[in-house]
């Protein structure tokens, strides 16, 4: 009986007591929300264009921190260094689509898959190689002191880096629905042998998601590093972006920004609430509950593409 | 098919193409040519290599021996997207359509090579990109109702009935203003009413626009009604080339058809 009441009443009973700490945990979610869909866009961004689930999109978040922090540390001015990490992504993108893509062309996406993951496993060991195993603090210069709005208490990091991601995805969800390049994009999703037919060029659109999706990596590197520092476990964040694909839908921008939103607020809430009666670190699994929750319900997410299946 | 049309110089020349796969010879020493404002068919039974010669053409496939010529032009390796901006468009046997796209983005998406404008105009969609994207949603309207498909305009490809679906294919090739245009069994799997319309569309489209067209065809009576010239291939060779009347009659394809000792 105790554990049905702390389950089912106690934590509606202490929101209802103080429903200003419930919107500061809300708000908190949200926030910490954004940093999922950041490393989930870059999930998106390749499985689009090439139809490929990227295993190493975690691990090309870590490269990308790992390279702009190793230039911090080196003296380089803090713009230069986010441009020469860019750079650095882009390299990635174009020897990627050169070594990898070009000779699986027409392969089975396992393959592709397979791929992706020897891709992680090389990029870790060398990134390790050129900048070393150890935690790297990064500060670019974000206030962390909490601000207090309204009563209620906002932490001023998760803000800039909300504005952050929402400028980004501004600027990617215009580029893909406006622009010959984000039609082209599209085409090539679903159906590289019909882009080429009306003249697309594969391999450069290749190259443009790639490089797209290692600059997107970068942003969330650094996101992520100021706040738990650069080392390994930051390219396990993107086992994190895996619910947040499944409740958005693997081949939609929007879903990975909702999705993202969700399990922020999702797993605070829970925490928060329902820590106490589960005996907390909730935030480390209910994700993954709530994801598989919605695949029973919608398997293709929320705004995935409907499966269409002709009979 | 007019004689000064058949004097004039091919657009087209495939000349002694040799292709193998492991140890399968796709085609061996095939020569054809295309000239500008014809109708070819190609025919020949299963695994002739008709669709390998498209692909060859059309730059999917890179043949070991031989050379393309296109418009006096020799090209090596081409890419397919570099045949396409040539002039050179096509549909698949197996439908190839972008199938998350309505009927009218994937149409659409055969202007893309022609838009111009930089991305950062077309992103915000004001001035010269906003007058560019008019033009080509113009020109595709056209296309839509040459072709009869006003009423699936936003229907998604993928939920459409086969005999659409070709049709909406080769509205995208049409939208590429392709020199020639090469259609693989344009009318495989259709009822006869849809053969009909199809045929209609290809005549139209050779005659208005002036567009070359090789199409593979098993439908004899097609290939007999439409076609100025006729090609066969048998083995991943060419065994005849002609008028229909005189391949028809031709001892070789008759052979290959039926299966005659050789």
């Amino acid at each position: 009986m105790d554990l049905i009441a702390a389950i089912f009443v106690t934590p509606f009973a202490s929101m209802w007591d103080n429903p200003q700490f419930v919107i500061e945990v809300i708000i908190g979610g949200l926030l910490a929300g954004v940093m999922y869909s950041l490393v989930a866009l870059g999930f998106v961004l390749i499985y689009k264009a090439s139809g490929v689930f990227n295993f190493a999109q975690g691990t090309m978040v870590l490269f990308a921190a790992l390279t702009f922090v190793g230039l911090l540390e080196r003296g380089v001015p803090l713009i230069l260094a986010f441009v020469i990490a860019g750079a650095v992504m882009v390299l990635i993108g174009i020897a990627i689509e050169r070594l990898m893509l070009r000779p699986l062309v027409n392969q089975e996406q396992i393959i592709l898959f397979m791929a992706t993951i020897g891709l992680a496993f090389f990029l870790d060991g060398f990134g390790q190689l050129v900048w070393g195993g150890d935690v790297h603090p990064l500060d670019i210069g974000i206030p962390k002191k909490p601000l207090i709005i309204g009563g209620v208490l906002i932490n001023q990091f998760d803000l800039v880096a909300a504005a952050v991601a929402g400028t980004l995805v501004a600027g990617l969800a215009l580029f893909f629905q406006r622009t010959a390049i984000g039609r082209a994009l599209r085409a090539v999703a679903d159906d590289h042998q019909a882009a080429q037919s009306v003249g697309i060029p594969l391999r450069f659109i290749w190259v443009i998601v790639w490089s797209v999706a290692g600059i997107v990596g970068l942003v969330a590197g650094i996101m992520w590093g100021s706040n738990l520092g650069v080392q390994f476990s930051i390219s396990l964040v993107a086992l994190k972006a895996l619910p947040v694909l499944m409740l958005g839908g693997f081949t939609s921008v929007p879903g990975a920004i909702v999705g993202g939103l969700i399990v922020g607020v999702g797993e605070k809430v829970a925490e928060v609430f329902w820590g106490p009666a589960l005996g907390g670190a909730i935030e480390d699994w209910f994700a993954y509950v709530l994801a598989l929750a919605f695949l029973l319900i919608r398997p293709q997410g929320l705004f995935g593409e409907r499966i269409i299946e002709r009979v | 098919m007019t004689v000064a049309d058949a004097a004039a110089a091919p657009i087209l020349e495939v000349s002694r193409i040799g292709m193998s796969f492991g140890g399968i010879q796709a085609l061996s020493g095939v020569s054809l040519s295309i000239a500008p404002r014809e109708i070819l068919a190609i025919i020949g039974p299963n695994g002739a290599g008709k669709t390998s010669l498209l692909n060859v053409i059309n730059g999917f496939y890179h043949p070991q021996q031989g050379e393309i010529r296109w418009k006096g032009e020799i090209r090596r390796r081409p890419q397919p997207y570099e045949a396409a901006r040539r002039g050179i468009a096509r549909t698949f046997q197996n439908v190839a359509l972008f199938r998350g796209m309505t009927t009218l983005d994937n149409i659409m998406s055969g202007r893309l090579m022609r838009m111009r404008r930089n991305f950062l105009w077309q992103a915000i969609r004001i001035g010269p990109a906003e007058r560019e994207e008019l033009e080509h949603r113009a020109f595709v309207e056209r296309i839509i109702d040459f072709l009869e498909i006003q009423a699936i305009r936003k229907v998604p490809v993928g939920q459409l009935a086969y005999g659409l679906q070709k049709r909406v294919e080769l509205g995208r090739a049409l939208a590429m203003e392709p020199e020639l245009l090469l259609l693989d069994e344009p009318m495989a799997g259709m009822n006869v009413e849809e053969k009909e319309d199809m045929c209609r569309f290809i005549l139209d489209v050779n005659e208005e626009f002036g567009t070359a067209i090789a199409l593979i065809e098993h439908d004899m009576g097609v290939v007999m009604d439409i076609s100025g010239r006729v090609a066969v291939l048998d083995y991943g060779r060419k065994i005849a080339d002609g008028s229909p009347a005189e391949v028809r009659a031709d001892p070789a394809v008759i052979a290959a058809y039926l299966g005659l000792e050789r």
